[in-house]
C-alpha cells in the first residue's frame, strides 16, 4: 500500500470513528443539558421587543421558530402529563412580540394556557392577557373575542366578563350570530351544561388545529354523557319515587312510560343502570370529563 | 512532523494577522464592546445585561465571521498564488499542510478572542468600576465560543478544500445557521414519525450543534455554566471538528492538484 492510499485510508477510519464518538458525545451533551435547555433561555431574554430589533428585520421568520418552540414544548409536557408549563407563556409572549399578527399564536397559544394540567398549563388569567395582546393588536380579528369569552367563561368562571367579551367580538363586521347569542347566555346566568357545550361545539368547528379538534370532542361526548345521566337519573327516581323500589333494568323504565328506549351514549353503547339505581357509562375512559359539570349545576338550562 | 506542523500553523497565523480584514474586524468588535455603556444608559437596570450580550455575542459572531473569510481562502488562495506546489514538493504531507493550516487559523482566533476578551473585561471594569466574581463566570462562555471556533474552522477548511472560495463561505455560514437551531431540529425529530422521524434525526447529528455551546444568556444572568456541560461540550467540540479535518484531509489527499 503506498503512502497516499495509507493516509486515505486512515483519514476515512478516523472520519467514521470520530463521526461515531461526537454523536455519542453530542447526546451526553444533551443529556446534560436537558432537552428543554434552549427553550429555557427564553427565561433569560429582556423581552421579545429587544428579539425583534436584534432579528434584523426576519422578526417574522423568528416568529415562526418561537412558534414551533412553542407547539413542541406543550406537546412535549403534554404527551407526558406533566403540571407545570412554566416556558410556555413566556414563549408564546416572545413569538407574539416578534409578530403580533400571527393568530394562531392567540388562539390556539389562549387554549394551551387556560386548561388545567396535565390537559394546559393552567394559567387563565396569562391566557386572558395573551389574547387581550392580540386583539390589540388585531382588533378587526373577532375570533379573537370568542376566545377571550371561552377562557373567561370556561377556565376563569367569569360570566360577566364572558358576556363582555362575547357583546364586543358581536360588534365587529362579519363576526358569525352566535356570537350574539353566547352573549346573551352569559347574560343570562353562569355556567351550566347547555351553554358549555356551545362553546366547544364552537371552538370543533372553527378550529383547524387536530389536537384541539380531538380535545373539544372529548369535551362535548363528556359533556352530552353528563346531560343523559342527570336526565336518566331524573327518571330513575322519578321510577323510585313512583313504585318504592329501584328498577332493575332499563325494561322497567321503559314499561313504565319513563323511557321510549333503551338509551345510548354518545359512542352508541347503551348506558349502564347500576345496582344502586346510579347511571353510568360502560367505558369511563371515553370520557376524561365526565361528571365535571354536572356536579357543578345549579339549575338545567 | 512536529517541525513542519510547527511551521504551517506558525506561517497561517502571521499570514492572518497580516490580513487588513482582521484588523477591521477586531477593531469594529471593540468598537461595539466600547459603545456598549451608552446602550445600557438608555436602558433602566440593564447596563452589565447589556453589556455583557452585547459584547460576548460581537466576540462570537465576529469571530465565526473571521473564521469563514480567512478559512475559505486557505487552500485556495495556496493554489492561486502557486505556493501549494512550493510547500508540496518539500518533504510536507498534503495531511501535515491540512492540519497546520487549521492549527494555525485556530491559533489566530484563540489570540483574537483574548484580546476581545480582555477589551470586554475592560469596558466591564469601565462600567462598574471593579470586578465582580460574576464576571469570572463570563469565562465560561468565552471558553464555549473557542469550542465553536474549533469547529467552524474545521468546517471552512473542509470546503475550502474542494470548493471556490465563495461557495465555501455560503456553505460555512449557513452550516454554523442550522447549527445554531441544531436543537430544534433534533426536537422537530422527536415529534415526528416514520421516515422523516430518520432523516430529521440524522440530519440533525449531521449538522454542528452551536446551541449548546452558547451559554450566553445564562452566564449574562450570573448562572455558573455546569461543569459537566463544559467537559462534554470540549469532548464533543474536539470529536467533530477533528472527523470534519478528517474529512478535509480524505478530499484534499484524493484531489487532483496538476
Amino acid at each position: 500500500m503506498n503512502s497516499n492510499r495509507k493516509v486515505t485510508w486512515i483519514a476515512a477510519t478516523l472520519l467514521v470513528v470520530l463521526f461515531a464518538a461526537s454523536v455519542f458525545s453530542r447526546r451526553q451533551v444533551e443529556r446534560v443539558r436537558g432537552n428543554e435547555a434552549t427553550l429555557e433561555d427564553v427565561l433569560y431574554l429582556p423581552s421579545g421587543k429587544t428579539i425583534k430589533r436584534l432579528s434584523l428585520g426576519y422578526s417574522s421568520l423568528l416568529a415562526n421558530v418561537y412558534w414551533t418552540r412553542a407547539v413542541q414544548y406543550f406537546g412535549s409536557r403534554h404527551i407526558k402529563h406533566a403540571q407545570r408549563y412554566d416556558l410556555l407563556y413566556p414563549l408564546l409572549d416572545i413569538t407574539t412580540d416578534l409578530d403580533p399578527k400571527l393568530i394562531v399564536a392567540y388562539e390556539y397559544g389562549a387554549v394551551f394556557l387556560s386548561q388545567q394540567p396535565p390537559e394546559g398549563a393552567g394559567q387563565p388569567d396569562k391566557a386572558v392577557s395573551l389574547v387581550e395582546k392580540g386583539i390589540r393588536e388585531n382588533p378587526g380579528y373577532w375570533r379573537l373575542y370568542f376566545t377571550l369569552g371561552f377562557v373567561h367563561y370556561m377556565d376563569r368562571n367569569d360570566p360577566k366578563a364572558a358576556q363582555i367579551a362575547f357583546e364586543k367580538g358581536s360588534e365587529i363586521p362579519g363576526a358569525l350570530p352566535w356570537m350574539k347569542v353566547m352573549a346573551a347566555r352569559m347574560a343570562e346566568r353562569s355556567k351550566d351544561i347547555n351553554t358549555s357545550m356551545a362553546l366547544w361545539q364552537g371552538i370543533y368547528e372553527t378550529t383547524y388545529d387536530n389536537t384541539v379538534k380531538d380535545t373539544a370532542q372529548r369535551h362535548l361526548v363528556s359533556l352530552q354523557a353528563d346531560r343523559d345521566i342527570t336526565e336518566l337519573q331524573r327518571r330513575v327516581d322519578s321510577y323510585r319515587a313512583r313504585t318504592g323500589r329501584l328498577p332493575t333494568s332499563w325494561a322497567d323504565l321503559i314499561n313504565a312510560g319513563l323511557l321510549p328506549g333503551i338509551p345510548i351514549t354518545p359512542f352508541k353503547d347503551p348506558y349502564v343502570l347500576k345496582d344502586n339505581g346510579k347511571v353510568d357509562v360502560q367505558d369511563g375512559s371515553k370520557y376524561p370529563y365526565l361528571g365535571e359539570w354536572r356536579n357543578n349545576i345549579e339549575k338545567p338550562f | 512532523m512536529t517541525s513542519r506542523l510547527s511551521a504551517i500553523t506558525l506561517n497561517t497565523f502571521r499570514e492572518a494577522v497580516r490580513d487588513r480584514v482582521l484588523y477591521n474586524l477586531i477593531l469594529f468588535v471593540l468598537l461595539l464592546v466600547a459603545s456598549a455603556p451608552l446602550f445600557g444608559q438608555i436602558s433602566i437596570g440593564l447596563e452589565r445585561l447589556i453589556l455583557v450580550n452585547v459584547g460576548l455575542s460581537s466576540i462570537s459572531l465576529f469571530g465565526v465571521i473571521i473564521a469563514i473569510l480567512i478559512g475559505i481562502g486557505l487552500v485556495s488562495k495556496e493554489i492561486e498564488k502557486k505556493t501549494l506546489y512550493t510547500i508540496l514538493s518539500r518533504p510536507v504531507r498534503r495531511w501535515e499542510f491540512i492540519f497546520g493550516k487549521y492549527c494555525g487559523l485556530l491559533l489566530t482566533l484563540i489570540v483574537n478572542t483574548v484580546f476581545m476578551a480582555m477589551g470586554l473585561y475592560l469596558a466591564l471594569l469601565i462600567t462598574a468600576h471593579s470586578l465582580t466574581r460574576a464576571d469570572v463566570l463570563l469565562l465560561g462562555a468565552i471558553y464555549c465560543i473557542v469550542l465553536q471556533f474549533m469547529i467552524m474552522v474545521a468546517l471552512t477548511l473542509f470546503f475550502s478544500s474542494f470548493s471556490t472560495p465563495i461557495f465555501s463561505a455560503i456553505f460555512a455560514f449557513s452550516l454554523f445557521v442550522i447549527g445554531t437551531f441544531g436543537e430544534d431540529l433534533k426536537n422537530f425529530a422527536a415529534m415526528s414519525h416514520g421516515p422523516t422521524k430518520w432523516l430529521a434525526s440524522a440530519a440533525a447529528y449531521l449538522v454542528p450543534n452551536f446551541a449548546s455551546l452558547n451559554v450566553i444568556a445564562r452566564v449574562a444572568h450570573e448562572q455558573p455554566v455546569n461543569g459537566s456541560l463544559i467537559g462534554f461540550n470540549t469532548l464533543y467540540a474536539l470529536l467533530y471538528s477533528a472527523a470534519v479535518t478528517a474529512a478535509a484531509v480524505l478530499v484534499f489527499e484524493r484531489r487532483n492538484l496538476k
